[in-house]
């Protein structure tokens, strides 16, 4: 079990690396999408079934495809290298380092972070975690799901309104 | 041998870190945003963590909470997407390039 | 209501019936201050008979202070305001010819009355603090007179001068009363007297006490170095000249002494000061007046000169040095100077207003000349008054030069520097007498003169009088004791005659027949250049101060707090400015930055 979890992990931190590291956009759109099968694989090892699906289906198959979108209609090309700032590459590299140091120390200390994963009996509630979730979000958090489809909705309006074109007063007719 | 709660977190910081440092690093603003999404991604990996951990002894908490929580997150990232990527390409129409350094009309 | 406070209060109603109802009746509000001045006159000849309390009221208590505004009539005061109302009734009678021109005529007369009020109250004062609030209103309607053609430049800053020097004298004063309010819990003077019998105080303290009171008759009475501004107060109309710069107000410093003797007694070192700055200007101001050429200003100095006799002689009551204090003799001798010398000093304003008046308002003696035959009433009365500063006897001046000169008798030096100005003053007098009544006129002007009206010859008969009758026994005896004066020894009243008459014969010799001045000594003439001095002083003292004010102002207000702090927020905003480049990432990476600290802070709190 933990061999799948280091594998899996290893993979989304890999390929995360690749896409910060890739010049061509579209590699790192993909290597991206590859990012986030690890994670949603990681999402499985942890009983999340739903949430890894939702992962997969939502992320890498709607929103890694828009960027896709984009980065074809724009047309970006390879990024041209140009001059390294070495100043704030080594900041940079300093808040990082900094940041994965403070975690590190933390979670040395941290003792509820010990507890190892336990195996699940096949007839635990967390199997069925579809139905429960489904449950919750529409008992208990019914409003909130309302208040989630008004800023979906607005979201649409807003990409609509922001894409139209500017000082065509032919085409857009206002 | 089981994974700890520990080392799941230690994943997702790994993960938040390598995000932050792409949009530090690079210039190319969808590249940004992409490194964005992951470290929005990392941040549900503790999530489901914490949760799947919550009970204490390796057992996940009684409620669903979190999930909900996660599901609401990736909602709202997609949204965020759509919208960002719609300022992205009117900005690339008005200014023709997607590189950070040539979008500094906010200084001073 | 008392006679004295009738006396007191009369002109205070006059000035404010003329400012708010007369206002616009020049000769009206002429009158009612005339009919003012003579009811106190009257008021005052019935005062004389009686004595004691004159009524107080009282005005402030404060803690254990109690102030009053009460009137005490002592023979000194029965002397002086006899002075006072006399010659103010007849400089007010003089007043309604010279003004008959003028424009302000009901101003003038409102600032008359409110002297006539000032001057009474110093008079018939009880206590220091009362004596002070109307030494003030004395200064304030001296301010006002002097000003009165304000609209010449000369006349604004003289009265400015005055009130200035005034001050400066005043502050002294007011030192000098709170020092001793302090030492004895006293202000009255009554109470002052006791409190000295009761106890015996710090001599230090009173010594300096009574410089400190010292420098207000200093200011008031123009000593030296105070003086400067008496020559400039000529400005003003002639019979204010001659009521408020000669017979009463620079009086009020001698008569405030005089009421103390019992304070210059208890304090020798003050005493010897006085003596020697009355000698001083006595003697300084006769050199100046011998090289003078308008004719108030040989008056003026005149008049400084016998202030400083006057000055003298009240010093001498403390004289401790071979022999006891002359003690009260010697400030009876000073006042009755004073009292002489406010007759024969009046007359002669007087006439040299109606000089100046019939030869259209010119003042310099070289300009004028045979006046004698065209004016016979003004020169025979201004020779008499001459006659009586002079100290020719049996002129009034006669007998009180002889007192004060016999107060001074133990101390030879300054018995020569009263010789000596006796001299000179017979000198000056008979210059100025020789240039203008004797020989030929020397101008258009003095040529058409011709005598003054009787309203402004009446006033100087009246005076001539006074001045010849009032060094006599009966003219004086009622609020003085003959007794208590000092007596000159052996030759002392020859000599002084002698000297007197030297004087003026040498006068008469070197001027006669002369068309401008064959002495010159530029150091008398330019005042020892006093004047000079002062500006100079107050001048450094004004730009030091400007200076340094300026150096404030500049650099630390303006620099370094007003300047100092807009270029510090602007500084800190071009400093912090740097942090938004417009750059995405650095804002990230300040992001980051701040994130790493909060997680460091959080983890220290929680440890």
């Amino acid at each position: 079990m933990s061999a799948l979890f280091y594998i899996f992990s290893a993979v989304m931190l890999v390929f995360g690396v690749l896409v910060v590291v890739n010049r061509n956009p579209v590699s790192s759109a993909l290597s991206l999408v590859v990012s986030f099968l690890g994670l949603a694989a990681l999402f499985i090892t942890l009983n999340a079934y739903f949430i890894g699906v939702i992962q997969i289906l939502v992320y890498t198959g709607a929103v890694m495809v828009l960027f896709l979108f984009i980065i074809m209609l724009l047309d970006i090309k390879t990024e041209q290298r140009r001059e390294l700032n070495y100043v704030a590459l080594g900041g940079g590299v300093v808040v990082i380092l900094a940041l994965v140091s403070q975690l590190a120390i933390l979670l040395a200390g941290f003792v509820p972070g010990k507890q190892k994963l336990s195996v699940l009996p096949d007839d635990a509630a967390v199997h069925q975690d579809v139905k429960r979730v489904g449950e919750a979000v529409f008992t208990d958090f019914n409003f909130h799901l309302q208040l989630l489809g008004i800023l979906l909705l607005i979201a649409t309006i807003g990409v609509v309104v922001l894409s139209r074109r500017q000082g065509r007063a032919d085409e857009s007719g206002e | 041998m089981m994974p700890s709660l520990n080392e799941y977190l230690m994943v997702s910081g790994l993960l938040f870190a390598i995000g932050f440092a792409g949009v530090l690093m690079r210039r190319n603003i969808i590249i940004i945003f992409m490194c964005l999404e992951m470290m929005l991604s990392a941040a549900n990996l503790s999530l489901v963590a914490f949760w799947r951990f919550g009970s204490g002894n390796g057992m996940p908490a009684e409620g669903y909470e979190a999930q909900v929580l996660v599901f609401f997150v990736i909602a709202v990232a997609a949204a965020e997407v759509a919208v960002g990527l719609a300022i992205i390409v009117a900005l690339f129409r008005a200014r023709c390039t997607v590189h950070v350094d040539d979008l500094n009309s906010m200084k001073g | 209501m008392t006679t004295a406070s009738i006396i007191l209060l009369l002109p205070l109603f006059a000035a404010l019936f003329i400012l708010l109802v007369t206002r616009k009746r020049a000769d009206l509000s002429a009158y009612v201050s005339v009919i003012s001045a003579g009811v106190c006159f009257l008021l005052t000849i019935g005062l004389i008979g009686g004595s004691g309390d004159g009524g107080s009221f009282t005005w402030l208590r404060v803690g254990g202070l109690e102030l009053k505004i009460a009137l005490e009539i002592t023979g000194l005061a029965k002397g002086m305001i006899l002075v006072v109302t006399t010659v103010g009734l007849l400089v007010h009678i003089f007043s309604l010819g010279y003004m008959k021109d003028d424009g302000a005529k009901a101003r003038y007369f409102t600032g008359l009355s409110l002297f006539m009020f000032s001057m009474t109250g110093i008079v018939l004062a009880d206590n220091f603090a009362m004596m002070f609030i109307f030494w003030e209103l004395v200064g304030v309607s001296s301010y006002l007179l002097i000003g009165h053609w304000f609209r010449k430049n000369s006349a604004a800053e003289a009265s400015k001068k005055a009130f200035l020097v005034n001050r400066i004298g005043d502050f002294g004063f007011m030192a000098g009363i709170l020092l001793l309010w302090g030492a004895t819990g006293e202000i009255s003077f009554s109470g002052l007297s006791q409190a000295l019998d009761r106890e015996t105080l710090d001599p230090g303290l009173l010594n300096w006490a009574m410089i400190c009171i010292f420098c207000g008759a200093v200011g008031k009475s123009a000593q030296v170095p105070l003086h400067v501004w008496l020559p400039d107060a000529m400005e003003g109309p002639t019979p204010v000249s001659a009521l408020i710069h000669a017979a009463t107000m620079v009086a009020a410093g001698v008569f405030m002494l005089a009421k103390v003797t019992f304070l210059i007694v208890a304090a020798p070192v003050a005493a010897s000061v006085i003596q020697h700055v009355g000698a001083l200007t006595a003697l300084v101001a006769a050199l100046m007046a011998t090289q003078q050429s308008d004719i108030k200003k040989i008056l003026a100095y005149s008049t400084l000169s016998q202030l400083g006799y006057m000055v003298m002689a009240v010093g001498f009551s403390g004289f401790v040095y071979s022999g006891d204090a002359l003690g009260v003799s010697a400030s009876n001798a000073g006042f009755f100077h004073l009292y002489t010398h406010a007759f024969f000093k009046a007359l002669l304003f007087l006439g040299a207003g109606a000089v100046i008046y019939s030869c259209h308002h010119e003042q310099d003696i070289w300009k004028m000349g045979g006046l004698l035959r065209s004016m016979p009433v003004t020169a025979i009365t201004f020779l008499i008054g001459t006659a009586a500063l002079a100290g020719v006897p049996p002129l009034s001046g006669f007998w009180s030069k002889d007192a004060v000169m016999a107060a001074a008798q133990n101390n030879t030096m300054l018995l020569i520097v009263g010789s000596i100005t006796a001299f000179l003053t017979a000198f000056y007098m008979s210059r100025l007498c020789t240039i203008v009544f004797f020989g030929k006129a020397r101008s258009e002007a003095s040529r058409k003169a011709a005598e003054v009206p009787w309203v402004m010859r009446a006033p100087l008969v009246i005076l001539t009088l006074g001045a010849i009758l009032a060094g006599f026994k009966f003219a004086y005896g009622w609020f003085l004791d003959p007794e208590a004066l000092p007596h000159p020894h052996g030759a002392l009243p020859l000599v002084l005659t002698v000297i007197g008459i030297a004087g003026i014969v040498a006068g008469y010799m070197i001027y006669r027949g002369r068309d401008k001045d064959p002495i010159r000594v530029k150091v008398f003439a330019r005042k020892f250049y006093i004047d000079e001095i002062y500006l100079f002083l107050v001048r450094l003292l004004q730009d030091g101060l400007a200076y340094i004010a300026k150096a404030v102002d500049q650099l630390l207000i303006d620099g370094l707090i007003v300047r100092g702090s807009a270029r510090l927020t602007s500084g800190v905003g071009s400093l912090l400015r740097g942090l938004q480049g417009g750059n995405l990432q650095s804002h990230v990476f300040l992001f980051g930055l701040g994130i790493v600290i909060i997680i460091y802070l959080i983890t220290i709190t929680f440890r």
